[in-house]
C-alpha cells in the first residue's frame, strides 16, 4: 500500500500514467477486434529497420519533443508561450535548402554548398528568430505571446520568400541522413534523444535550472537577489529558437525538401500541449522538463492509435479532442484534490476499525 | 460606382448652390441629409443607376472607358487565389499569355494572396473600373452573394473559375473548371481496365479533410469502387495533401493491413511520402511491383514518377484554364449564351508499357512538352 502511494506521489506518476492510458485504447482495440493483445507495443526488425508502432511514435514525436524542451524553458522563465516555433521550424527549413539548392533552383541532386553550411545557417537563423522573441519579451516587456505573434505571421512568410514560393527539393542521400535511419534506428529519435540528454545534464549539473524556475516565480526578487532576470529569459528564448531550428531541419530531412507552406504548422499548439500534458503549469515557475517530453509522445501515441483504430479523418480531431480532454481533467487540481480526500477517508475509516 | 459618387457630388453642389442663393442659413442644414437617401439607391438596379448617371456632367464621362465593341480592346479583370503552388503559378501564367495585349485584351490581374477580404475588394475595384469582363478564382465559396449582386447591377459578366462559390448561379453569368468527380471516376476506371478483373484490396491517402478536391475525388473514385465487387477499400486516412503526411499514414497503414496492391493517394506529394514509407518498409510498387500507386494532380515532378514507373496512373488536374474562359468571352462577346458550367478537361497519365483507353501513355515527349 505504501508502495502504490509512493509510486503515485511521484511528480512524472500521471504524465505517464496518461500516456499508458492512451496506449490501453489500442490493447483493448485489438483484443476486440481479435489481434494479439499487445501488437502496438511489439518491436521487430524488418528490412534492416527497427519497425513497430512505438517506434513510429518515437520517431514521429521527435520535432514535438525537440520542441518541448524550449518550450518547457520558456513557459517556466517568461510565464508565456512561443507560439513562433513552428514558423520557425519553416523558416529555418527553408533557409537551409534554399542555401543548399541555390535560390530559384527547385530541384537538385548535389549541394551548391556544403552541407554543414546549409544546417549551420538554418539553426542560426533560428536561434537569431529566438534572440529577437527574447528580447521583445525581456527587454521591452512585451507580453511573450504578443511578442511572438511577430515571427509566428512573418517566419513562414520569409521561408516562402527565400524558396521562392515553391517546394524545394535536395535529393542528396547525406542531407535525407537526418530524417530517415542511422543504421537500424530512425535518425530523428536519436537526434531527439541527443537533445533531450544535453538538456538535462545543462539543467542538472549546472544552476540554471534554479535560474529560470526562480525567475518565472518572481522576477523582481530574483533581480533583487543578483540574478540578471532579463538576460536569463533572454537565454530561454534562444534555447526554444535553437530547439526551433533543430526540429526544422529534422522535418525538412524527413522529406528532403523544404515545404515551408507545410512544416512545423500547428506545431506551436502541440509543443504548448506537451508542456501542459507533463503537468507543467503555463502560469510559469517550477517545470518538469522530463514531463514535457513525455507529454510530447503522448500525443503521437494518440495520432497513432488513431490511425491504427482506422479512425476516420474527419472524426479524428472529436476523439483526439476527448482524450486530451480526459488526460488534462486528470492532472486538473480538483481530481487530485478528490482522490486525496478518498484516500484520507479510507484511511480515517481504517484507524476507526 | 466612383461615376456615381461624382454625379451624386455635382449633384449635392447644385443644390448646394441653390439654396445658397435662397441666401437662409436654415437650408444648409438641409445640404448634409439630402444626399444620403440617393447613396442608399446605389444597392438598386443598373437601370436606375444608369439613368442617373447619364446626365451627369461631361466631368464624370470622362472616366467612363469606351465600351468594348468587335476589335477593340476588351478588358477582363481577374481576382486569383495567390501562388501557393506550381499548379497556381501555371495558372496565372496561362491567363496572362491568353489574355495578352497581343491577342486584343487588356487583362487586369490582381494576386490576392488567399485573403477573402482582399479579393471581395478587388472585385468592387473591376466594377469600379468597369472592366467588361471579370474572373473570379474564389478563394472560400461563401460570402459572395453581396459583390456578386454588385456586378450583376454595373451589367459585368462575371465567370466563376476554378473552384466554386456557394451564391445562387443567376448572380454569375457562368462557371468552369475541374470536375473533381470525374477526376476520381477516371482514376477508377483506368484501375478497373488494368486489374482487368482481378482483386483490388485498397488504401486510399485523402487530401486535406473537407477541401472541395479531396470530396469529389473520394466520391468519385467511390463511385467506381461500388461498381466491383472484388474491390475493397481497406482504410482511408487524410495526408493532408502533404508528404510528411503522406509518409507518416503509409506507415501506419504498412503495420495495419498486410495485403493490399493499390494505394490511391489524393495529390502526388502525398505520394511522394507514400513511396518513402514504403521503400522503408521494403514494399515494391510501380509498374513492376506489388503496389500500384495512383496520384493526382500531375505535377512535372509526378509525372516524372509516372515516366520512370513508380506512380503508375497519374490523373492531371489541369490548370490551363484561360483557354476555356477565352471560348465563354468569345461567345459572350458574339451575343451568344453560354452554359451555366464548363468543364475543364483533365486528362490521366499512365507508366510507359500500359495503353488505356483512359488515359495518355507517358513518354519523354509529353512530359517536355507539359507547360508547367
Amino acid at each position: 500500500m505504501d508502495k502504490v502511494k509512493k509510486i503515485t506521489k511521484m511528480k512524472l506518476f500521471l504524465p505517464i500514467f496518461s500516456m499508458l492510458l492512451v496506449m490501453m485504447i489500442n490493447v483493448i482495440y485489438d483484443i476486440a477486434s481479435g489481434n494479439p493483445p499487445f501488437g502496438f507495443f511489439s518491436i521487430s526488425i524488418n528490412n534492416g529497420i527497427l519497425y513497430g508502432r512505438l517506434i513510429d511514435v518515437l520517431n514521429r514525436g521527435s520535432e514535438v519533443a525537440i520542441l518541448a524542451i524550449g518550450m518547457t524553458l520558456v513557459v517556466s522563465a517568461s510565464a508565456g508561450t512561443d507560439i513562433s516555433v513552428g514558423s520557425v521550424m519553416s523558416l529555418s527549413g527553408g533557409l537551409c535548402c534554399m542555401l543548399l539548392a541555390g535560390y530559384g533552383v527547385t530541384n537538385v541532386s548535389e549541394y551548391a554548398v556544403p552541407l554543414w553550411v546549409g544546417m549551420f545557417a538554418g539553426i542560426a537563423i533560428a536561434c537569431v528568430c529566438g534572440l529577437f522573441n527574447g528580447f521583445l519579451v525581456a527587454y521591452m516587456n512585451i507580453q511573450p505571446m504578443v511578442a511572438t505573434l511577430i515571427l509566428w505571421s512573418a517566419g513562414r512568410a520569409i521561408g516562402l520568400l527565400l524558396c521562392n514560393s515553391n517546394i524545394v527539393y535536395v535529393r542528396v542521400p547525406s542531407f535525407q541522413f537526418f530524417g530517415a535511419y542511422c543504421g537500424i534506428i530512425p535518425t530523428p529519435i536519436l537526434i531527439a534523444a541527443i537533445c533531450v540528454a544535453i538538456a538535462s545534464i545543462v539543467l542538472k549539473s549546472t544552476a540554471l535550472g534554479t535560474y529560470i524556475q526562480s525567475v518565472g516565480i518572481n522576477k523582481r526578487a530574483s533581480r533583487i537577489s543578483g540574478f540578471n532576470s532579463a538576460k536569463i529569459i533572454l537565454l530561454c528564448y534562444v534555447i526554444c529558437g535553437l530547439c526551433a531550428g533543430i526540429a526544422g531541419l529534422v522535418a525538412t530531412c524527413r522529406i528532403y525538401s523544404a515545404d515551408t507552406n507545410n512544416i512545423g504548422l500547428n506545431m506551436e499548439l502541440d509543443a504548448i500541449l506537451a508542456v501542459a500534458l507533463g503537468g507543467n503549469s503555463l502560469g510559469g515557475g517550477k517545470f518538469n522538463l522530463a514531463g514535457s517530453i513525455i507529454g510530447a509522445y503522448t500525443i503521437q501515441a494518440i495520432t497513432t492509435t488513431l490511425y491504427a483504430l482506422g479512425v476516420s479523418s474527419a472524426q479524428a480531431p472529436v476523439f483526439k479532442a476527448i482524450v486530451v480532454i480526459l488526460i488534462v481533467v486528470i492532472q486538473s487540481q480538483p481530481v487530485k484534490d478528490y482522490f486525496k480526500k478518498l484516500s484520507a477517508k479510507k484511511a480515517g475509516a481504517k484507524e476507526a476499525a | 460606382m466612383k461615376k456615381k459618387v461624382v454625379s451624386l457630388l455635382v449633384a449635392a453642389m447644385t443644390v448646394a448652390s441653390l439654396t445658397a442663393c435662397g441666401g437662409s442659413d436654415a437650408p444648409a442644414a438641409n445640404q448634409e441629409p439630402a444626399p444620403a437617401p440617393a447613396e442608399k439607391q446605389e444597392a438598386e438596379p443598373a437601370s436606375a443607376e444608369k439613368q442617373e448617371a447619364e446626365p451627369a456632367p461631361a466631368e464624370s464621362q470622362a472616366e467612363t472607358p469606351a465600351p468594348a465593341a468587335d476589335g477593340e480592346v476588351i478588358s477582363v479583370g481577374f481576382a486569383q487565389v495567390g501562388h501557393e503552388s506550381d499548379w497556381r503559378a501555371a495558372n496565372t501564367k496561362n491567363y496572362q499569355d491568353t489574355f495578352s495585349a497581343e491577342n486584343g485584351y487588356e487583362l487586369s490581374f490582381v494576386d490576392c494572396d488567399n485573403d477573402h477580404a482582399v479579393q471581395i475588394e478587388t472585385v468592387r475595384g473591376f466594377i469600379e473600373q468597369e472592366l467588361d469582363y471579370i474572373c473570379i478564382a474564389p478563394i472560400q465559396s461563401a460570402g459572395w452573394d453581396t459583390v456578386l449582386q454588385e456586378a450583376k447591377d454595373a451589367g459585368i459578366p462575371v465567370l466563376i473559375v476554378d473552384r466554386a462559390v456557394d451564391a445562387d448561379p443567376s448572380l454569375y453569368t457562368t462557371a468552369l473548371g475541374c470536375d473533381m468527380v470525374a477526376e476520381g471516376e477516371a482514376a477508377g476506371n483506368w484501375l478497373a481496365e488494368y486489374l482487368n478483373g482481378e482483386d483490388a484490396n485498397i488504401l486510399v491517402i485523402e487530401g486535406s479533410v473537407g477541401a472541395s478536391a479531396t470530396l469529389g475525388r473520394t466520391e468519385g473514385f467511390n463511385n467506381i469502387v461500388a461498381q466491383n465487387s472484388n474491390w475493397k477499400v481497406l482504410d482511408s486516412q487524410s495526408g493532408d495533401f502533404t508528404q510528411a503526411g503522406g509518409q507518416e499514414v503509409m506507415e501506419s497503414f504498412i503495420k495495419s493491413y498486410s495485403d493490399f496492391n493499390v494505394v490511391v493517394c489524393q495529390n502526388d506529394n502525398e505520394a511522394y511520402g507514400a513511396m518513402d514509407a514504403m521503400d522503408a518498409a521494403g514494399i515494391t510498387y510501380g509498374v513492376d511491383g506489388d503496389v500500384t500507386i495512383i496520384s493526382f494532380d500531375a505535377t512535372h515532378d509526378g509525372l516524372q514518377y509516372t515516366l520512370d514507373g513508380k506512380i503508375t496512373c497519374n490523373v492531371e488536374c489541369n490548370p490551363l484554364q484561360a483557354g476555356f474562359a477565352e471560348g465563354v468571352i468569345k461567345k459572350l462577346q458574339a451575343g451568344e449564351s453560354v452554359d451555366a458550367w464548363t468543364l475543364v478537361v483533365d486528362e490521366a497519365f499512365v507508366a510507359p508499357g500500359i495503353t488505356s483507353n483512359y488515359a495518355i501513355t507517358m513518354t519523354q515527349e509529353v512530359l517536355d512538352g507539359r507547360a508547367y
